[in-house]
């Protein structure tokens, strides 16, 4: 990827992980045993956001589901307060964007490209486009004409993260592929909704959220295995992965590397012990599904 | 405020005891956090498959008491978490990260110590550390005897006048204003409870430490889910408080708390 080598990195998904909070907790001991191969950020917006009302969190059989609505300070918060930040660990730095229109996104990356701390990108699609109405990730050709807008603004690696919530990813994959992506990240989390219990009303603040966890692993794992067998540039797996053994099968079905999202919840070390437990099965996965040339569907 | 080392660990269960409504156990744990700091904990087995196919996330907790080596939690069986970590047995072992949060900070003149069901365990700990008058609410007799938790005996209200006095804890808080208002309040309780300590300090210019509680994936600051409105916006529990002072508070009323 742009002479970035993914293979068998442990990355986090985005919005799961937040290394400052983290820092303010564990102290340098985050630094020193930090989780991860590369750390992605929380998405960023041009202009801040406070996130949604709470409730914000709903646990589910094996996952939860979410509503925080991508509160962060905007751009020019992040590139002053959190950057420098982030800047301090020890891994690159990918950093997640979106906006709600093409030159929101555009002006995003223009501006972060500038920053040397910054390594890669990942475009976070699952929005809707204000100007369309459209979710920009859902439809290949709206993902196309996104990727089109951002590819000449940065020669750093720019990761497309795919949503689950789409007719077929792959198409959306081979439409980024084609645009210029560097990568495929999937999934985002899928949506999902819970009651009050005993009555008709939303428990979330914003009325739906997103599922992750081991609840969404094997649809997750379809769905990288589908886009694996279409799409060229590397694949970076997740959704509910919890051991080496689950981050092996997403490995199995083509992707490249893997991510740690949720289990981070329940471990904050997960990230570490699922590429130690990784590393120690590795050498018995001769094949991937995507090579034994098995239909995928 | 203690750091936490990073990650996960495994504490063992060295003692479980029923007091009332409350399951109290110990593990061992040789950090020493500060009162009003909490930990997220789960059981190593058994976490999961219990009614609605759940506990999945861990659950948070203030310690009650750390000494010796160990730490001391107060569980009420209410939900899935709760339900098997009131079942843990001795020898058993907890996963725990923590200490985690920021927990009370010093007093300005008297302390006053104001706590209901639950919410008495980081008042425990507090009370270890500084003197003044505990005032307790609890729903019953059953659940009242959390009170002998404390070195010395609290003052009691019970709201069905099973023991101590029939009524509301903020009653209490009240008279204890009216006799000498140089006070900082400690508060830990249902969110009705501090509400009402919010706002009764509020009307008497008296400083006030709330103990928040909100339903949380990590702890650590890495989902925002544990978001409470404040005067500044949107705080996280966790990283933020989850002791909060009463005036950057609007309302301690929290919504997705106290179901």
């Amino acid at each position: 990827m742009r002479g970035f080598d993914l293979s068998g990195l442990v990355l986090n998904g985005s919005g799961t992980f937040d290394a400052i909070a983290a820092r303010r907790t564990f102290g340098d001991e985050l630094l020193e045993q930090f989780p991860f191969d590369v750390f992605v950020s929380k998405t960023i917006t041009a202009e801040p956001r406070q996130g949604n009302p709470p409730p914000r969190l709903w646990e589910t059989p094996g996952g939860l589901i979410n509503s925080i609505g991508l509160p962060n300070k905007g751009l020019d918060g992040f590139l002053a307060a959190d950057l420098p930040q982030l800047a301090e660990l020890p891994v690159p730095l990918c950093v997640s964007v979106m906006g709600f229109t093409r030159d929101e996104l555009a002006k995003l990356v223009a501006a972060v490209d500038q920053r040397e701390e910054v390594a890669m990108f990942e475009l976070n699609v699952s929005c809707p486009n204000v100007e369309t109405g459209l979710i920009m990730g859902a439809d290949p050709s709206e993902t196309a004409r996104v990727m089109e807008r951002v590819r000449p603004l940065t020669d750093k690696p720019v990761i497309v993260k795919l949503t689950p919530n789409a007719t077929n990813p792959a198409e959306v994959a081979v439409a980024a592929e084609g645009a210029g992506a560097d990568a495929v990240s999937l999934v985002n989390t899928l949506k999902g909704m819970a009651f009050r219990p005993g009555t008709s009303e939303p428990w979330l603040g914003a009325g739906t959220g997103g599922v992750s966890g081991p609840a969404v692993r094997a649809i997750a794992l379809q769905q990288v295995a589908a886009v694996s067998k279409r799409a060229e540039i590397p694949v970076i797996g997740m959704g509910g992965i919890a051991s080496g053994a689950g981050a092996q099968d997403f490995l199995a079905a083509g992707a490249e590397c893997v991510a740690v999202g949720t289990e981070s919840f329940r471990d904050p070390a997960a990230g570490s012990r699922i590429r130690r437990e990784l590393r120690g099965l590795r050498p018995k996965l001769e094949v991937t599904y995507l090579e034994r040339g098995t239909r995928s569907g | 405020m203690t750091l936490a080392p990073f990650g996960r660990r495994l504490a063992e269960v060295t003692a479980v005891e029923r007091l009332g409504a409350y399951t109290v156990i110990m593990v061992v744990d040789p950090h020493q956090p500060e009162p009003g700091q909490f930990y997220m904990l789960a059981t190593e087995t058994g976490w999961g498959g219990g009614a609605g196919e759940r506990p999945y996330l861990p659950r948070a907790f203030s310690h009650a008491r750390a000494a010796d080596g160990k730490l001391q939690f107060l569980f009420e069986d209410v939900g899935p978490g709760t339900h098997r970590l009131a079942a843990v047995e001795r020898g058993e072992s907890l996963w725990l990260t923590g200490p985690l949060g920021s927990g009370f900070g010093p007093p300005q003149g008297r302390a006053l110590l104001v706590g209901g069901g639950i919410g008495v365990a980081p008042l425990v700990a507090l009370s270890d550390d500084v003197d003044g008058p505990v005032l307790l609410g609890f729903r019953t007799a059953l659940h009242a005897e959390a009170a002998s938790l404390f070195p010395e005996q609290p003052k009691l209200v019970t709201d069905d006048g099973s023991m101590g006095r029939r009524g509301l804890v903020t009653e209490l808080l009240r008279e204890e204003l009216d006799e000498d208002a140089d006070a900082t309040v400690f508060a830990c309780g249902p969110p009705a409870m501090l509400e009402a300590v919010r706002a009764l300090c509020a009307e008497r210019d008296v400083p006030a430490q709330l103990a928040l509680e909100s339903g949380m994936a990590c702890g650590f600051g890495a989902c925002f889910g544990c978001v409470v409105p404040t005067r500044a916006g949107y705080i996280r529990v966790c990283v933020d408080g989850p002791v909060v002072e009463a005036a950057a508070l609007e309302t301690a009323l929290v919504p997705g708390t106290g179901h």
